[in-house]
């Protein structure tokens, strides 16, 4: 017998097997957990595809800032040595525009400069249409003269095969630096254009890098590389000093003078990094600037204005939720079923009528020529010249809104107050309690759960309303939400929306906590 | 002589169907985006129609997203799953997503077919191809309509009576944006037509304008939806706002409602076709032929029988007949009739296009204060 070789106070109980209980009973538990992980795996996945991942992904776009280093591979890195120096700095040097005018070469190709541009302009105005125009001139910067001249040395410099055995040599890289990381651009072109490599001959930017690497590489260097080719490469180095050459900086800047402004500059050295803070400042009325983090100016500020007023209206439709349905609860909880679920039928009826079709309803209601201005006009209690606004601000909108949210009120707190016995209230008046005390200090208590679930529900909901504010909010009465739907379909401007919607998100969290200590949320419940 | 027009410009439209059909098989199905409304109608007569005609086996599906087009579009390409094949917006939007690179650059004159008398499509469509990308339909203009019982005897012909509230008291509907209402604004201000965009370039110039809009902004009812302005005119809410004008002419022409056009200063924009980058080779194809058959001189005339805009051909415009169901003359409904385009205003897209986001930063600031 196992179990008789130990006694039970020297060792751990054993089962039939020998091994000890508590691990046996950690596998068959183990067993159980797997198996209901295994059940609800399919919904997990579903959750976690369908909605966490998506939410993820768009939370990520608020820091997400690689396109800048992405574009401009060469530029970014040459013009680590500029320095903004508050505005005082100068344009970089022919370097950074030679950089430039290839990263630029590849970027046109694949269309991202515009895209860049789009990128920039959040931060500077005008970075849109200089890329765009940038993109456009590239074609007329003049650098065809170094092909010409390459040709004219010897023909065989325009023949892509001998460029294609060229480039392909292990050497080469260090012999030509730049014109090998052009080349992989070229490379890429091509691909993108569905074209062979030894058929197309090379774009000038090619040409332009390969008279930099020869006029700037120490001829040691040039002479260093012996692969094929080599004796055409040794020619070109020798002749290129006599070379016609052209200045890209100033072509850059002959194109747009905004090439010179060290706010340009700036902007594409502070937005350089992979990710970027940049959003979530300019969601708190902040920006990036090349100098450092910057207040906006005041008449740009926005953002805490909108999240203080999404804020406030929110509680005071939560509030106007409780005082309207805290009554109709009560009401429907008393009543005889047959009455009271005719009346839970007129509360759930608004609810599925069309969202669009409630807030019009209210339009009709209450503008100047509406129905409520016409019987009060009617009624002689306004005179027909000042009519009251109630629709297009907050009035309207909070109207509105309670309106639409308060079933999420009511269903809660309906649900709490089916369980609270009618027996309790009765044995507080029998024990002498006035209507009032029997209410407030027995009735009301237990009531609180649903008023705390519903106050959640129609909180929550109504801090991310945004088609009501849109219809009926006019400009008192918009939402912070209003500004990333914004942002979502009409500016374009991901990041930023990503951003206060990560904001919008962080203060849900925040309030929930701050609810969870005050109130707590094990007195929540939804009957 | 236009029935003869229509078959020969069919036989061409057919001539070329023929020629792709032998490079790829066409896809069955094509799917359209519009604005829905009486827009998206007119469309559907006067190009989707004709065409379903000639090809009866075409399954065509018409979607209405195009207020979120440029948002879902770039979503669509994120995902790499493009479901449209061709998509009406304005040329504002065209421009960003041809930078964006979402949509297809083509070459007019490929594209398109020349006007009936051979003019080649770039010249006939001139200037109104704004973009690469982009296929212009119509032109159509964001100006005032006022209501006639409300302005006394004397109504609004200048568009600085919106900016006159002694003269006209009331509320006015303005789009909740800064484009047209800051230009509307400088213009009002003094400031000379050509030089509005220069002005509006400073910071002065920025807040000149918002001073302006202020002297109104406690009577103004800020509109979002185009049919916001007809709305509240039908209403008596106001007694003047800014829409489209076509938004304008229903109101008056089809429904009847004491309401005039004021058409100073109108604002012309288009609005137009762009093919999404990177379709399948057959939907390509078929869209292509679509889009050859769609934008062609009869078909961009037959298009104001049903709305008042503008074709954005030049060789359309003499064949504008009668509207389809009244019967009245549409010519002097489109914004591009002189006797309403006495003083007109030219949308600035590139200049917009670099100074949105920063202009509607201090736009929103403003209205929010």
């Amino acid at each position: 017998m196992t179990d008789a070789t130990h006694t039970p106070s020297d060792g751990p109980m054993l089962t039939a097997d020998g091994i000890p209980l508590k691990k046996s009973l950690q596998i068959a538990l183990r067993r159980q957990k797997l198996r209901a992980l295994v059940l609800i795996a399919p919904l997990l996945l579903f959750v976690l595809i369908s909605f966490i991942a998506p939410i993820a992904d768009m939370l990520f776009r608020s820091v997400e800032n690689d396109i800048v280093s992405q574009t401009l591979p060469r530029t970014v890195i040459a013009l680590q040595d500029w320095d903004y120096d508050d505005g005082k700095a100068a344009a970089p040097e022919k370097e950074v525009f030679a950089a430039l005018y290839v990263d630029l070469s590849e970027a046109e190709e694949f269309k991202t400069h515009t895209r860049l541009g789009s990128r920039l302009n959040y931060e500077t105005t005008g970075m849109s249409s200089l890329l765009r125009k940038t993109g456009r001139g590239l074609r007329r910067m003049g650098t065809s003269i170094y092909t010409e001249q390459f040709e004219a040395l010897d023909p065989k410099w325009v023949e892509p095969a001998v460029w294609v055995v060229l480039m392909e040599q292990p050497g080469v890289a260090t012999a030509l630096p730049e014109t090998a990381s052009a080349w992989d651009s070229w490379k890429r072109i091509v691909a993108n254009k569905g074209d062979l490599l030894a058929e197309e001959q090379p774009d000038d930017f090619i040409y332009t890098t390969l008279y930099r690497d020869l006029a700037n590489q120490p001829a040691t260097a040039i002479a260093a590389y012996t692969g094929a080719e080599a004796g055409l490469l040794m020619a070109a180095d020798s002749a290129v000093d006599g070379f016609e050459t052209v200045s890209l900086k100033d072509q850059f800047i002959k194109m747009d003078e905004d090439w010179a402004s060290p706010q340009v500059w700036g902007t594409v050295k502070a937005f350089s990094s992979p990710y970027t803070a940049g959003y979530f400042l300019a969601s708190v009325d902040l920006k990036q600037t090349p100098a450092g983090i910057e207040q906006q100016p005041e008449n740009q500020k926005v953002y805490m204005l909108l999240f203080g007023r999404t804020m406030f209206m929110s509680v005071v439709i939560m509030g106007s939720c409780i005082l309207l349905g805290y009554p109709i609860a009560y009401l429907l909880s008393n009543l005889p079923l047959r009455t009271s679920n005719l009346l839970l039928i007129l509360v759930l009826l608004p609810f599925w009528t069309s969202l669009l079709v409630r807030t019009s309803a209210w339009k009709v209601l209450l503008q100047q020529q509406g129905v409520i201005n016409d019987i009060l006009v009617w009624l002689g209690l306004v005179s027909d010249g000042d009519r009251l606004v109630m629709i297009n601000n907050q009035f309207g909108t909070i109207v509105a809104m309670t309106h639409i949210l308060l079933p999420f009120m009511i269903l809660p707190l309906y649900s709490v107050m089916k369980t609270i016995p009618q027996t309790y209230v009765r044995a507080a008046k029998s024990l002498g309690a006035t209507d009032w005390t029997a209410f407030w200090r027995v009735y009301f208590p237990q009531s609180v759960p649903g008023i705390g679930a519903g106050s959640i529900l129609v909180f929550i909901l109504s801090i991310g309303y945004y088609i009501t504010p849109e219809l009926v909010g006019g400009t008192t009465g918009t939402f912070i939400s209003n500004r990333i739907a914004y942002h979502i379909s009409s500016s374009l401007n991901w990041g930023l929306a990503a951003a206060l919607g990560t904001i919008l998100l962080a203060v849900v969290l925040l309030l929930y906590w701050v609810y969870d200590r005050i109130v707590g949320i094990d007195n929540v419940s939804l009957g | 002589m236009k029935f003869k027009l229509a078959t020969l410009l069919c036989g061409a439209a057919l001539a070329t169907t023929g020629v792709h059909a032998q490079d790829v098989k066409m896809a069955d199905t094509l799917t359209l985006v519009s604005w829905g409304g009486a827009y998206q109608k007119s469309q559907i007569a006067a190009y989707s129609e004709p065409y379903q005609a000639m090809h009866p086996d075409l399954k065509i599906v018409w979607d209405e997203s195009s207020a979120e087009a440029v948002a879902k579009l770039r979503a669509m390409n994120e995902a790499g799953n493009i479901t449209w094949d061709l998509v009406d917006v304005v040329a504002a939007d065209a421009i960003r997503l041809c930078d964006e690179g979402l949509a297809m650059e083509f070459d007019a004159d490929e594209l398109l077919l020349p006007a009936t008398d051979g003019t080649p499509a770039s010249e006939d469509f001139g200037d109104l191809l704004v973009s690469d990308c982009f296929i212009p339909q119509i032109v159509y203009s964001t100006t005032f309509g006022y209501r006639t019982d409300m302005v006394g005897d004397t109504p609004p012909t200048n568009i600085c009576d919106v900016f006159d509230l002694e003269k006209y008291p009331g509320k006015r509907s303005l789009e909740k944006r800064p484009i047209n209402n800051m230009e509307w604004a400088l213009l009002c201000d003094g400031v000379a037509k050509a030089d509005v965009y220069d002005v509006l370039e400073t910071e002065e110039g920025q807040a000149r304008a918002l001073a302006k809009l202020d002297t109104i902004k406690d009577e103004v009812v800020w509109w979002s939806a185009g049919a916001d302005t007809p709305q509240l005119l039908a209403d008596g809410e106001v007694v003047m706002g800014s829409t489209y004008n076509g938004r304008l002419f229903s109101v008056i022409e089809e429904q009847k409602q004491p309401v005039a056009m004021l058409w100073d200063a109108q604002v012309f924009d288009l609005d137009g076709w762009i093919i999404p980058a990177g379709l399948p080779a057959e939907h390509q194809a078929r869209v292509e032929d679509f889009v050859k058959f769609a934008t062609d001189t009869q078909r961009l005339a037959d298009q104001a029988k049903y709305i008042s805009y503008g074709p954005a051909r030049n060789s359309s415009a003499p064949l504008v007949g009668k509207h389809a169901d009244l019967g009245i003359d549409m010519a002097p409904h489109m914004p591009t009739d002189p006797a309403n385009a006495t003083n007109t205003f030219l949308y600035n897209y590139t200049w917009w296009a670099d100074y949105r986001d920063d202009l509607d930063a201090k736009f929103q600031a403003w209205l929010a204060q």
